[in-house]
């Protein structure tokens, strides 16, 4: 119940802040080049990765033993887990300027503005645009989705949890429109990252034969104790960090 | 190598390497080395890899710190 909760709880926050990323770019698109070719470029994207889940989550489950998966899939979350809270301590002790979403949406505006128009009905670049963002933000939320869906044994659970991360995110997007600067989105890559990290810990320690004290209730141990680490690793950069900002916003 | 293969293969390689290689061999060397400890039933078990995880954290992070600081 805590794995199937915390699954949940992971899949949709990661889901959410790649949805953030993902939304910016059918924004610009959808303004400057027409609403048409954006929307159908991101609903095309949507359908690439619901096969892509469909396709690889229950082929995944048959053909790979448990054990191989939980190790492969452990170390794919450690990565992916430990690059997302790397990123979020830096900027939120201030070694790494916050990703500032106005910023890159004023940027895409006014670079497809500059391009070429094809005239009446569809517009290749708009289209080609938001379905490229939306299917590389939403290769990292795939990749969670299997990965958490498969080691937990709730691939539903997780794929249910990302669409509705997509449709929440989708609908407070539209209405906040360009104050997508609003989305406390450091703060909720670093409680994916913990929750990433957690999870990653246990199963891939699983998958190579640690046996966890308490079994399940362990990862609630991982998380207090890997949110205790940035706790202070935070306050302890916060201290060091360099007046100035730093580097470019990304 | 056609087009698609190598821009799958770029896309992993970014994916999971990107510009922290650090983190990417560190969560091999030590899925091997707990996979070795329990093997060989070591009593350090369950708390080799929260452990390691922290300690390669704080490396990555003393990483990231230094560049910024250039």
């Amino acid at each position: 119940m805590t794995g199937t909760v915390l699954v949940a709880l992971a899949v949709f926050a990661a889901s959410a802040v790649e949805m953030v990323e993902a939304l910016t770019i059918v924004l610009a698109a959808g303004l400057t080049r027409g609403w048409r070719s954006a929307l159908e470029g991101a609903a095309a994207a949507l359908a690439c990765l619901v096969v892509v889940v469909a396709v690889f989550g229950p082929a995944l489950i048959h053909y790979v033993p448990i054990n191989v998966l939980r190790v492969v899939i452990g170390s794919l979350l450690l990565v992916l887990g430990l690059q997302w809270l790397r990123k979020a301590i830096l900027r939120a002790s201030g070694y790494k300027p916050k990703h500032d979403e106005d910023a890159i949406y004023r940027r895409e505006v006014e670079r497809l503005s500059n391009l070429p128009h094809a005239g009446s009905g569809r517009d290749a670049i708009g289209f080609a645009i938001s379905f490229k963002g939306v299917l590389l933000e939403g290769m990292e939320v795939v990749m969670i989705v299997l990965t958490l869906g498969l080691s937990s044994g709730h691939l539903l659970v997780a794929s249910l949890a990302a669409l509705a991360a997509v449709v929440g995110v989708s609908g407070v997007g539209i209405a906040v429109s360009r104050q997508l600067r609003e989305v406390p989105e450091n703060a909720m890559k670093l409680a994916v990252g913990l929750m990433l990290v957690s999870f990653g810990s246990f199963w891939g320690g699983e998958g190579a034969g640690v046996r966890w004290p308490g079994s399940d209730l362990f990862l609630l141990v991982l998380l207090a104790g890997y949110v205790a680490v940035t706790w202070i690793a935070v306050r302890l950069l916060s201290r060091a960090a360099p007046a100035g900002p730093v580097g470019a916003v990304g | 190598m056609s087009r698609w293969p190598r821009a799958v293969a770029a896309f992993g390689y970014e994916f999971v390497v990107g510009e922290t290689p650090e983190l990417a061999i560190g969560v091999a060397l030590l899925i091997v080395a707990a996979w070795a400890l329990a093997r060989s039933r070591s009593p350090i078990g369950f708390w080799f890899i929260p452990g390691a995880v922290t300690l390669l954290l704080v490396l990555s992070l003393w990483r990231g710190t230094a560049q910024a600081r250039k």
